[in-house]
């Protein structure tokens, strides 16, 4: 068994964990450390992160506007503090990707260019065309090469976090190309593992998005917060769930019904396409409800319209959108509207951590989609996330790197715990018994949270689901891993994964059923207003002796408080 | 809807075959998803590599009729079969080529090899200023390597080419391409350190102009293009080595 030591542990290595990496190593040069990812670190979901990332730079913009648009866009769940600390240390970070060789999209005069988005008051998005994610990837890849003492472990799959002694001590995982059972010892980690879009089938997310964090830390018995919140992006290309970058709007696209009506004059009529993506995604399918959205062989849509934009736009600003529409769908976008329908999109909960990025375990701190800080409360506005991962990458980075510092040794294996996992993903697995498969079993749990766990929920639906899902946990007692080649044994990985999403999808609705209002991305059909009341709170989930308890914590308010929605 | 037959290299160097599956298409299925059909429906144990499938992670390319796709951009109805057999479309997946790649299982191979050459070239941004604020660059100076941004290190062109197949010391058309980048980066002032690796005989001199990388890249970046500019480049640098002439910043 290889023991890697290394002072911190980074665990996943999209937008989040390389910046966290790159700010933990200007932190403290002589600081070592272990980058793990279950992925060649630059096949990362982040890479598919289209439109822009919000940063205040130019005049007429301002740290009180972007926050105050964050936390409207949260429906009033952001914690008020870390949106200010956020929207504060975004402009560094666009300026640090430009001397790290980002290519920004740029306006005439040579500075960087941004661009209008979905509930931002200013044109906010700094872009680079539209693929923003792709080139914030490679470029922070391309920066941590330069670092000595960054060991990078690619295609390891972690398993579990253990936690000895109320702290952290160490991570099991499997090295996927020899099948081997390996560990990683250090001072601290930082989870960086990004969201469970993979709980949807039609999704603008990245096979490989499974929740595996945010169940890990479940089973560790860390908090999860505001784990109900699944944002839908409206715009997913169908049938693929493909992302079509809400910048197709920000650059004066329209949402167009059956009717060639542009339907959000009746949900947003100031904001109309560029209201937040929860009323825009809700404003869609209650016309496709209302019998106004076109009907295909894969399911309804509506259409977006970006022929008014010409070509010559098109190509300029969203090559990427226009590449994929001609690419999978065989549609010219200048020449046709694009067929599109809300996709599972983004986790606005995960692990609790606090403003600094640690959560109440020491040494174990989370940044990027994988934790909950809490910027985007009930719905996270578009450009945020990218946004997010390279702000609190680089505070938590830093917090972690100022934690190992303090500490002075590594603290000792705890034996019986990697025993422990050792036999849960090498024995358990394999032992020969039904006749479930993975694949079956993935694609009803599946369709239950498209049908049940969706963007309109209520009691019926949301116990139902809840009952099925225990049954689901119950059958994958039946599945196991036929394929006993242990060199890339995507077989045993896709167990893995379906396991960790069966368990994160029980706190998900858990957290839905308790939350009797309408807030942000959680809307109850049963409850359609928002209860300040009662509900301007945060869901805190933790799984004690198998068994998952919900408690809440206060948002924490600064200088706005609670106004009616509108856009 | 038809159905169609799907031959794949399976196993691992220890012991291999090609096993051939039936699988239903329609206009619109992609290679990627005819080997999740495959691995979902037919056999659990089919390892390949997947994620985006939206051509911009790089993780899904592969030989497909001996020729290296992204297989998620791939969609069946655009490309010619292998064979037709019994009346049935056959097309032939294997894990990409050449000396570059080692094979792993299946549909995977290691790219530890491709990235370690993507690490020596310095493809980085390098300053040897530090100054405040943004750096600017014009639309104009954007365009002149926006386009080698665009590579999602699929090693489609690696795999395509003759050098790389055969000598494991090869830089490759990758590489290269990512040096040539931030040459061309008006911000860049690391010019000559990244010169100085790929004028080896094993850089940017041992390609021939096949051309065969820009045939096979799913981005249209042209590798080929840019490693003939990198050897002007490179050229020049040679000869002001020679000469000892400072600069050329």
């Amino acid at each position: 068994m290889n023991v890697h030591k290394a002072d911190l542990i980074i665990l996943g290595a999209g937008l989040a964990g390389l910046r966290a990496a790159i700010s933990a190593k200007e932190t403290d040069k002589n600081l070592t450390i272990a980058v793990v990812s279950k992925l060649y670190f630059l096949r990362s979901h982040s890479v598919s992160a289209e439109g822009g990332t919000a940063a205040v730079l130019y005049e007429g913009d301002s740290y009180d506007l972007h926050a105050y648009d964050t936390i409207k866009g949260s429906d009033y769940l952001a914690d008020q503090d870390a949106v200010e600390r956020f929207v504060r240390t975004m402009p560094n970070e666009i300026l640090y990707l430009d001397h790290w060789g980002m290519p920004w999209s740029r306006r005439e005069d040579g500075k960087i260019a941004q661009r209008p988005f979905g509930g931002h008051s200013f044109p906010r998005a700094t872009y680079a065309a539209d693929r923003t994610g792709f080139h914030a990837m490679h470029t922070l890849y391309e920066r941590l090469l330069t670092y000595d003492g960054v060991e990078k472990f690619q295609e390891y799959f972690a398993t579990s976090i253990i936690i000895d002694n109320g702290r952290f001590n160490a991570l099991t995982a499997i090295n996927m190309k020899t099948g081997e059972y390996e560990i990683f010892q250090g001072k601290g980690l930082l989870i960086a593992t990004g969201g469970l879009g993979r709980l949807y089938p039609f999704t603008t997310y990245s096979h490989t998005v499974t929740g595996d964090g945010a169940a890990m830390a479940l089973r560790a018995g860390m908090p999860l917060e505001d784990m109900e919140f699944v944002q839908f992006h409206p715009t997913g290309l169908v049938p693929s769930g493909i992302l079509i970058t809400e910048g197709a709007r920000g650059e004066g696209g329209y949402l167009i019904n059956k009717d060639g009506e542009r339907f959000m004059q009746r949900y947003a009529p100031q904001k109309m396409e560029l209201a937040p993506r929860d009323v825009v995604s809700r404003s869609i399918m209650w016309e496709i409800q209302a019998g106004r959205g076109f009907e295909g062989p894969w399911g309804p849509y509506v259409l977006l319209d970006l022929r008014h934009l010409g070509d010559e736009k098109i190509k300029e600003r969203l090559p990427a959108i226009r590449d994929l529409a001609i690419k999978f769908n065989g549609i010219d976008p200048a020449k046709e509207p694009i067929p599109v329908r809300p996709a599972a999109h983004y986790t606005m909960g995960g692990i609790q951590v606090d403003i600094d990025g640690m959560s109440p375990i020491p040494g174990i701190f989370a940044a990027g989609e994988a934790a909950c800080v809490s910027i985007h409360g009930a719905n996270r506005l578009g450009s945020n996330s990218t946004a997010e991962c390279l702000a609190y990458g680089d505070i938590t980075g830093v917090s972690a790197a100022k934690y190992v510092q303090k500490v002075s040794n590594i603290p000792e294996l705890n034996m019986q715990k990697v025993k422990e996992e050792e036999n849960r993903i090498f024995k358990e697995p394999f032992k020969e018994r039904g006749s479930e498969s993975v694949a079956s079993l993935r694609k009803e749990l599946q369709n239950t949270m498209q049908e049940k766990v969706g963007i309109f929920r209520n009691e019926k639906d949301l116990t139902d689901a809840l009952q099925k899902v225990k049954e689901l946990q119950k059958r994958f007692e039946n599945v196991y891993v036929e394929d006993k080649n242990m060199f890339y044994n995507m077989n045993l990985i896709t167990y893995l994964e379906l396991s960790n999403l069966l368990e994160v999808a029980e706190v998900v609705i858990l957290g839905a059923i308790a939350r009797k209002e309408s807030r942000g991305a959680h809307y109850r059909t049963d409850y359609p207003k928002r209860d300040d009341v009662n509900w301007m709170k945060h869901t805190i989930a933790i799984k004690r002796d198998g068994k998952i308890e919900l408690s809440y914590i206060p948002v924490r308010v600064t200088k706005w408080q609670p106004e009616e929605r509108k856009y | 809807m038809e159905n169609i037959i799907l031959r794949i290299k399976r196993g691992d160097p220890s012991h291999w075959e090609y096993k051939d599956y039936e699988i239903p298409i329609e206009k619109d299925t992609t290679v990627l998803d005819g080997l999740f059909y495959v691995r979902d429906n037919i056999d659990h144990s089919l390892s390949f590599r997947a994620s985006c499938r939206m051509e911009v992670c790089g993780s899904c390319a592969m030989m497909v009729n001996n020729f290296p796709r992204t297989t998620c951009s791939t969609l069946f109805s655009k490309i010619e079969p292998a064979k037709i057999e019994n009346g049935k479309k056959v097309f032939i997946i294997e894990p990409l080529q050449g000396a570059a790649f080692k094979w792993i299982r299946d549909l995977v191979v290691d790219f530890d090899e491709f990235f370690k050459k993507h690490e020596s070239v310095k493809p980085y941004l390098i300053r040897k200023d530090n100054p405040e604020g943004q750096l600017l660059q014009s639309p104009k100076e954007l365009k002149k390597y926006y386009i080698l941004t665009l590579c999602i290190k699929c090693g489609a062109c690696t795999a395509a080419c003759p050098i790389s197949n055969s000598d494991p010391n090869y830089l490759g058309p990758a590489a290269l391409t990512a040096a040539y980048r931030f040459n061309a980066d008006s911000r860049d002032q690391g010019k000559n350190l990244r010169l100085a690796i790929v004028s080896d005989p094993e850089g940017c001199w041992r390609c021939h102009f096949s051309s065969e990388c820009s045939n096979a890249c799913p981005k249209e970046i042209d590798p080929a293009t840019a490693i003939q500019k990198l050897k002007v480049q490179s050229a020049a640098y040679e000869l002001k080595k020679i000469f000892h002439i400072k600069g050329g910043e």
